[in-house]
């Protein structure tokens, strides 16, 4: 989001749009981390961290991509495959802690990485 | 503290264990040692369902209670015990076989016994009494017998309560029925005339034949032997191979009065209100009391008897509350019900009656003079307002009570709130304020929570749709959603989506959002995405990774293996019916050992590998395709095993081939989709090693085919499952099995599974028979065709996925460097195999302690 107007974050591709299916994440490694990157229903690209919070194992790529109407706008959510945490694609909030508290004290929101399509190319804003 | 007194309890029916399971449950310090003398040789079960064990319960499913109770250090109970003497002056009791039992406190539950009226002929072989479980299962004997040569003709001498009950059961059993009436009308004692007519024409739909007026004067003897025929008073006559009789009960006091205790004018021992007899150290309790001037023959007095006995035993002062004799009749498609002051005696009563022959319906309310009190009722044919009305009487009534009469889609009964203190179930005394402090301060979620935390609805069930309401109101008071609707972007139920796109033939999410969806540019959730991929696999049978398809999937389905807790998986392959041969078993274990995947043997019956990499599964899977295996489905809420016991092939007592229908079964329904996992299991004869009736659907081999029970399962709440029908062969069997589950299939919700399903679909097991069996909802062929479709349609999804590239591109580790392993996951040895590292264990090693911890290529092998 904000980084977006950061002057150190690097655009960094990552993949073509045709290597992502439609709601589905897929994990990619960017600057050693682990970040997964979801391909909307109308080509829109977002990216959170791979890392669950509440499992502490590295899968969120692996949920299933919803939406929830929150306030009255239609929100673009993924729910963690592990234990079904639901989480804004847009923004990293954690939704629906599933009642539920992040593993080792971790905070239960996501990291998210400003993400755009050029071309066919998927690029990840990386601090530089 | 060893125990101080001795309770001795003679009789072991249904107010005997609720006794000893209060008094167990109160008496905390253990004061009371108890002993139950029990004539008959089982331990107490549910009288009241007595019926239901010609619907394929067991003796074993009428057991009340926890069988725990039995186990109590404090409690003894001694079967096919009968006392024959009491005396009163030593304190003792004795055995017919001789043992002697000191007593402190003496409490007889000794129930009643059937009448026999003194008919010429009442002796002869087949003529039953209905009171035990002995009697029922000779009465079931003996129609089978003769039902192997002709159709059994029965008779019921008694149109009572138990009679109908009697003739439902002859029914059953595939017997014709006539019921004979002394009287003028059906279920005298409860109803009145006009009920009693609207219930003979009800009989008579159900194919049971009824004759009033009706005195039997002789049972005269078939030519062959048995029974054959009953000579009426009238002169009349009536053929019968089967005669039960249930033309009443008589109090069992025998002891009680050869021990010179007070009897009552018409039997029963004489108790006050608190249940003692005129000696002070015995008390009587249930049916063999005479109580308030009457023995009553209901359960629910009688467990208020116990409950006050109880509190007496320990020192309270408990009293009588006086009996509640509504009833409501269980025969399967009759609705009568009678509560309160049904015939209208008390002084200035006023009847409200509401009548429709047409369509078999009679209702009266008794109410007070003014109109508003109300005071008792019948309900015949459409008893639906029973649960809410019956915990009114002696209160007034909102509104008009004619608006408790109208048929339903008139607006119906308007809503009642009970209060507090209004009993709900009589059988269990369990008022409002119960059921919703269960839901309040015990914080259960549904009914079935409530049910175990009040008892409520746990013994006849006539009160569970009012607890069920109650439940619901209060959940939702509690701001807990009890919608059907399946999430926030559908408020239609799954049964509701299915029918819809079924008949739609809507094919993707996409579509079926736009019609169905509570919000069209909505894009689902992880409850209705997969709910919907269920749904399209079978009303739409396709990969499940083809196009947006592949987007409806858990994780789990996704990747078609199981998601663990460190994120790799497991992978399980099919092994159908657990029969494996040795080639097969050495190709999995190769494939473990070159993936260096963790082995183990499934509680299901097969072989589970774990640790699998993402990007693993389609290596593993090539291999265990080239080895002839195919996916178990370990993932899907699908078809997944069917238990095999080894069967006739092998096994000393088989009489069929388990194994054999086992593997057909499996290979028939892999890969079905469904609202939630299918297990069944095949057993080869009644010891049942398969454990098949712990399995949604369970078959056991009897000598002439096949028994199919349904609605099993383990997992939190285990159910046995229930018998559904009997003998089949083999076609039959299966076209049984594929109706089931695809009418399960249809119309269960969302993660429910069999058993839970066949409580909430219409008309319960005997509902699902129906449908089965008799193609009651004219959807039998319909169901063969999905099914034939389904089996022709099958293809292994691993297969299909290594064949296509485009799907298999899901399965890399990270989109821009698919040759790096996910470096997170982090392995230990343990008993020779690699586990996943613990959380302690990769912080260890990350402070650089001497921890081994590795990548899943770990190599183990020592
Ligand atoms: C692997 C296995 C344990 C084992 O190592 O033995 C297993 C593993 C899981 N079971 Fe199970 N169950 C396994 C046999 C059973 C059995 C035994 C059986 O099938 O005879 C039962 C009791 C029988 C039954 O289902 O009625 C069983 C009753 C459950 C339940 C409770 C279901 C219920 O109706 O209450 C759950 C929870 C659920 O599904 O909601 C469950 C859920 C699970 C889950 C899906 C839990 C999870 O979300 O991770 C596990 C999947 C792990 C995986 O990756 O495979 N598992 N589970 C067994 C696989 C059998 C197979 O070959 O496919
Ligand atoms: C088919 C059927 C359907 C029914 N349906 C309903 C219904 O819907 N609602 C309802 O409220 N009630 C119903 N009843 C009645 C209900 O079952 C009884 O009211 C209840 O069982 C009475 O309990 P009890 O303990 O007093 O007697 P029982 O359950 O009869 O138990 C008495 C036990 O004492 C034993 N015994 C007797 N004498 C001796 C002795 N000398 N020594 C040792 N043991 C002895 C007997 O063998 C028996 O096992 C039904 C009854 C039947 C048969
Ligand atoms: S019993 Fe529990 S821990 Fe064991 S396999 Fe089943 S779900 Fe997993
Ligand atoms: S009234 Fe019989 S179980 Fe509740």
């Amino acid at each position: 989001m904000t980084i977006l107007d950061e002057p150190t974050a690097v655009w960094t591709a990552v993949c073509r749009l045709g290597d992502l299916a439609p709601e589905r994440g897929a994990a990619a490694l960017v600057g050693g981390e682990q970040v997964a990157i979801f391909r909307l229903v109308d080509g829109g690209v977002l990216a959170v961290q791979q890392h669950d919070p509440f499992s502490d194992a590295y899968v969120l790529s692996r949920g299933i991509v919803g939406s929830r109407a929150v306030e009255g706008v239609e929100v673009p959510t993924v729910a963690s495959p592990m234990h079904k945490q639901v989480f804004d694609l847009r923004t990293g909030r954690c939704l629906d802690p599933a009642g539920k508290a992040p593993a080792r004290g971790l905070p239960p929101d996501l990291r998210t990485w400003a993400a755009r399509v050029r071309g066919d190319v998927v690029e990840i804003a990386v601090p530089a | 503290m060893s125990p101080s007194k001795h309770l001795v309890v003679v009789g072991g029916g249904m107010v005997a264990q609720r006794l000893v399971e209060a008094l167990r449950d109160r008496d905390t310090a253990g004061t009371w040692r108890i002993t139950v003398l029990a004539e008959e040789p089982r331990r107490p079960y549910d009288r009241v369902a007595l019926t239901s064990y010609f619907s394929g319960r067991d003796a074993e499913d009428l057991a009340l209670g926890d069988p725990g109770l039995w186990h109590d250090p404090l409690v003894t109970l001694v079967r096919d015990e009968r006392v024959a003497s009491v005396d009163r002056a030593a304190r003792t009791v004795t055995t017919a076989r001789g043992r002697v039992e000191a007593y402190d406190h003496l409490v007889l539950a000794t129930g009643s016994s059937a009448w026999v009226p003194p008919i010429e002929g009442a002796d002869l072989p087949g003529v039953f009494v209905y009171r035990t479980v002995d009697d029922v299962a000779a009465l079931r004997g003996y129609v089978e017998e003769l039902s192997q040569h002709r159709t059994v003709r029965g008779a019921v001498i008694g149109g009572g309560l138990l009679g109908l009950e009697a003739a439902g059961a002859l029914q059953a059993l595939g017997a014709q029925a006539t019921v004979l009436q002394v009287g003028t009308h059906l279920m005298s004692t409860q109803i009145d005339l006009g009920g009693g007519e609207a219930l003979r024409r009800l009989i008579n739909q159900l194919g049971v034949g009824v004759r009033l007026n009706a005195a039997t004067a002789r049972i005269r003897p078939h030519r062959r032997g048995g029974v054959g025929r009953l000579d009426l008073a009238d002169g009349g006559r009536l053929d019968a191979d089967v005669v039960v009789i249930a033309a009443g009960v008589r109090p069992r006091d025998e002891l009680a009065r050869d021990g010179g205790l007070e009897i009552g004018p018409r039997g029963g021992v004489v108790v006050d209100d608190s249940c003692l007899t005129s000696d002070a150290d015995i008390s009587a309790v249930g049916e063999v009391a005479c109580i308030q001037g009457a023995c009553i023959g209901l359960v629910a007095p009688g467990y208020a008897m116990a409950e006050v006995t109880v509190d007496r035993l320990l020192g309270g002062r408990a009293e009588f509350p006086g009996a509640d004799t509504a009833t409501k009749l269980k025969l399967a498609g009759v609705d009568v019900a009678s509560f309160g002051d049904a015939f209208g005696t008390t002084p200035g009563a006023l009847e409200i009656v509401w009548a429709d022959p047409v369509a078999g319906v009679y209702k009266k309310l008794v109410m007070s003079d003014d109109a508003r009190t109300l005071l008792g009722g019948v309900l015949v044919g459409d008893a639906s307002a029973y649960a809410s009305l019956r915990p009114m009487l002696g209160r007034e009534l909102p509104g008009d009570p004619a608006a408790f009469l109208l048929p339903e889609g008139t607006g119906g009964p308007p809503d009642l709130e009970l209060p507090d203190d209004a009993g709900v179930c009589s059988c269990n005394n369990v008022s409002a304020g119960a059921v919703r402090g269960a839901v309040t301060e015990h914080r259960c979620t549904d009914l079935g929570a409530v049910k175990a935390c009040t008892k409520a609805g746990t013994s006849c069930g006539s009160c569970l749709p009012l607890v069920k309401k109650l439940v619901t109101t209060e959940l939702q008071k509690q701001g807990i959603a009890v919608s059907t609707a399946l999430c926030e972007h559908f408020a239609l139920s799954r049964a509701q989506l299915y029918d819809a796109v079924r008949v739609s033939g809507v094919r993707s999410f996409t579509e079926v959002v736009q019609r169905f969806g509570t919000r069209p540019d909505a894009r689902g959730c992880d409850i209705c995405k997969p709910a919907i991929g269920s749904i399209l696999a079978t009303t739409a049978p396709a990969h499940v990774l083809d196009g947006e398809r592949a987007a409806l999937q858990d994780t789990n389905d996704h990747v078609m293996a199981n998601l663990q807790k460190d994120g790799s998986y497991s992978v399980v392959p099919r092994i159908p019916g657990g029969e494996v041969t040795p080639e097969g078993l050495i190709a999995i274990g190769a494939v473990a050992q070159d993936f260096g995947l963790y082995t183990k043997i499934t509680g299901g019956q097969r072989i589970d590998m774990f640790g699998a990499r993402i990007d693993q599964l389609p290596l593993i899977w090539q291999r265990l395709v080239d080895a002839g295996f195919e996916s178990g489905h370990a993932y899907g809420k699908s078809l997944r095993t069917v238990k095999s016991c080894v069967g006739s092939t092998w096994c000393r007592f088989g009489v069929q081939d388990s194994v054999a229908l086992a593997v057909l079964l499996e290979l028939r329904y892999r890969g079905l989709r469904s609202p939630h996992k299918i297990k069944l299991g095949v057993s080869g004869c009644a010891r049942e090693c398969a454990e098949a009736r712990g399995k949604d659907v369970g078959v056991i081999a009897t000598d002439k085919g096949w028994n199919v029970y349904v609605g099993g399962n383990g997992g939190f709440t285990p159910r046995h499952a229930q018998l559904l029908a009997e003998d089949l062969d083999t076609e039959t069997l299966i076209r049984t099995i594929d109706r089931f589950l695809l009418y399960y299939v249809r119309t269960a919700d969302r993660l429910q599974r069999t058993a839970p399903w066949i409580g909430d679909v219409e008309g319960g097991l005997d509902g699902v028979r129906a449908v089965v069996m008799e193609d009651s909802l004219g959807i039998a062929a319909d169901l063969d065709q999905q099914m034939a479709q389904h089996v022709l349609d099958y293809e292994d999804e691993w297969k299909a996925t290594l064949e296509d590239p485009e799907k298999l591109r899901r399965f890399s580790s990270f989109v821009n460097a698919p040759e790096v392993a996910d470096p997170s996951l982090a392995y230990v040895p343990e008993r020779g195999q690699a586990r996943p590292a613990t959380a302690d264990e990769r912080a260890a090693a990350l402070r650089g302690e001497p921890v081994l911890v590795a990548g899943t290529t770990l190599e183990v092998r020592s």
